[in-house]
């Protein structure tokens, strides 16, 4: 190492530190930014009407999304239904009885690889098995796209949560008697409850923003549905059609399916959050 | 073997022996889903593609053709698309968060750090739709009025910052790009900080290091190989990116050298002209695009989770 006096390098330590703070402060400020705008015009587009009425065409007055607020609620309900029993036996398999398997180490592997691909590629995928052969767009479609998304991340951190459940538990539930399945169902799963909980809200957060799986499989519609055998309204397919169209108040409106998007998400995030700090404490 | 069935038919369906065995079945089939969706992806993608692939051959991935019209289809505009604003992201993300992370375990007080973290953390939730709408309706304008003004005033000597400042392009979305991947990397990277022992710093701080030399030559050198692994989580995430990138691309189908200028992405390709294409020629092309896509982030994610398995066994801990 060269020798440099105290100043230089006391000088390059505060920018260093007065850099970072500044990165810090700068992350923070395109959060607040974003926050800011969403909610300044979302608000705008919220009324009574919003949230009880069917989509009208440009130019009308009037009119709001409740059939999307109703399809995405379903769709996201249809996604969790599947994709969190899937998910969390999955992770029970891996923590219970793969740790030390060969198709334990695969799937393991695999689950962490899914959850890095892109969910564009997802919604490709149900339409090529659910959308083509029927030849129709549907909601059904639509959620089992989401649960595909949902299942790594629920059986990853099912497996997470089992994981540190301490081993005298397992034991000692198995030593009075318990069959392995009564073990894990009743009492390991109390021990790692909240953290379950956790997972569950962190992927339906992630799965209810998602757009362009939904794109490919539930489509839209301005109608309210009849079926989930049809093509189904949803808030994000509605904010990337709206915000697209060169109509202003249909800007105004997905700005406020926005903010309805948004509240929810960091809702259950902090929910999440909320969950885990009781816990520590 | 006969007088072993009858006692297990004894005890009761709860406490025999072959209902844990159904229940091992059970949760091994479902972790077995995850083999069959992954093999499904690849399957169905390919068979869709077969069309493509024997209509345009290997040329597919290196002309920058597009035109349904006349079925001729290269996949190179949205390939150079794809990684030109996964590397603006990349370049810009990776040394903020480096920061970012030095702040919240190195500098801040534990409050102060908690409360940013969280925010940054928040940052991450917030659903890729949003950022693209924000981008469309706010930062593209504020781009194009203040922002490469500036550069094309300073740096328009540069061929990548020459061109109509419309705010719509590549250099949009791979600024977007990088905000919404900055959180991810940040956290990552906070835990690796995080993991570094405490002796290491105070022996370093002991010989009267700066905070700045311990972190470069103790933090940084125990933690390059978790930090590396942050990044190829951030690029997992950049590359795929749909909505945000969409939204603000532009969606040009040719290739140019100025980042002002519009382009498209294999995912923003995707999103835009898949409920338009009715010719199963058109369709097939546009799979191909999407098993280009899944070839690529798939490649990366094996040697992704390769390589975070090697930072565990080295530095005992989980990244993500």
């Amino acid at each position: 190492m060269t020798p440099r006096s105290d100043k230089s390098r006391k000088l390059l330590d505060f920018t260093v530190k007065a850099v970072s703070m500044g990165a810090a402060l700068l992350g923070i400020f395109f959060l607040g930014w974003i926050l800011f705008v969403v909610i300044q015009r979302g608000v705008a587009a919220i009324s009574w009407d919003f949230f009880t009425k069917l989509p009208t065409p440009p130019g009308m007055e009037g009119g709001g999304v409740m059939n999307a607020i109703i399809g995405t609620v379903l769709m996201t309900g249809i996604a969790t239904l599947l994709g969190v029993p899937t998910g969390v036996l999955a992770g029970v398999y891996l923590a219970e009885f793969g740790k030390h398997t060969r198709l334990g180490a695969w799937v393991r592997f695999t689950v962490n690889v899914l959850m890095g691909i892109p969910s564009i590629i997802i919604g490709l995928f149900v339409y090529s098995i659910l959308v083509f052969p029927f030849g129709h767009f549907s909601g059904l479609a639509g959620g089992v796209s989401l649960a595909i998304l949902m299942f790594p991340v629920v059986a990853r951190t099912t497996e997470d949560m089992l994981s540190m459940v301490p081993n005298a538990l397992r034991e000692a539930a198995l030593a009075i008697g318990n069959p392995r399945w009564m073990a894990t169902l009743s009492i390991l799963f109390r021990a790692a409850k909240s953290g379950l909980i956790t997972g569950v809200l962190l992927s339906v957060a992630r799965v209810s923003g998602e757009t362009a799986p939904l794109l490919f499989t539930a489509l839209n519609s301005p109608y309210m549905m009849k079926s989930l055998n049809e093509p189904v309204a949803n808030l994000t397919v509605t904010i990337y059609q709206y915000a697209m169209s060169p109509y202003d108040d249909w800007n105004q409106v997905a700005w406020g399916a926005s903010l309805v998007i948004m509240i929810t998400v960091l809702l259950l995030n902090l929910t999440a959050r909320l969950i885990v700090g009781g816990k520590k404490r | 073997m006969e007088h072993h069935s009858q006692t297990e038919r004894h005890q009761g369906w709860k406490t025999s022996k072959s209902t844990d065995m159904i229940f091992r079945g059970i949760t091994a089939a479902c972790a077995a889903l995850v083999l069959i969706v992954m093999a499904g992806i690849f399957a169905s993608l390919l068979w869709n593609s077969l069309p493509s692939i024997r209509h345009s051959g290997i040329s597919f991935l290196f002309s920058k053709a597009w035109d349904p019209v006349s079925n001729e289809f290269g996949a190179l505009s949205s390939i150079y698309g794809t990684l030109m604003s996964t590397a603006i992201a990349m370049l810009l993300a990776v040394p903020l968060s480096m920061v970012i992370a030095l702040f919240l375990v190195e500098l801040a007080p534990p409050k102060v750090s908690y409360v940013v973290g969280s925010a940054i953390e928040l940052l991450a939730a917030v659903p890729s739709i949003i950022y693209g709408m924000w981008g469309l309706f706010v930062f593209a304008p504020f781009m194009a009025d203040h922002i490469q003004p500036l550069l094309s005033k300073y740096l328009g000597w540069l061929p990548l910052f020459q061109g109509p400042e419309m705010g719509i392009g590549m250099m949009t979305a791979g600024i977007i790009l990088a905000l919404m991947i900055l959180p991810f990397i940040s956290t990552v990277m906070r835990d690796v900080f995080a993991m570094v022992p405490d002796v290491m710093k105070e022996a370093g701080y002991g010989m009267g290091a700066t905070t700045w030399e311990v972190t470069k030559d103790v933090t940084i050198r125990y933690g390059i190989q978790g930090m590396i692994g942050a990044c190829l989580l951030g690029l997992g995430r950049a590359i795929g990116e749909t909505m945000a990138v969409t939204f603000v691309i532009g969606n040009s189908s040719d290739i140019f050298i100025s980042l002002f200028e519009a382009g498209n992405s294999i995912a923003s390709r995707l999103a835009n002209e898949f409920a338009e294409a009715s010719d199963p020629m058109y369709m097939s092309a546009l799979m191909e695009l999407g098993l280009v896509l899944f070839l690529m982030t798939f490649g990366l994610q094996v040697v992704t989770q390769l390589w975070l398995k090697r930072v565990k066994r080295k530095m005992g801990g989980d990244l993500l």
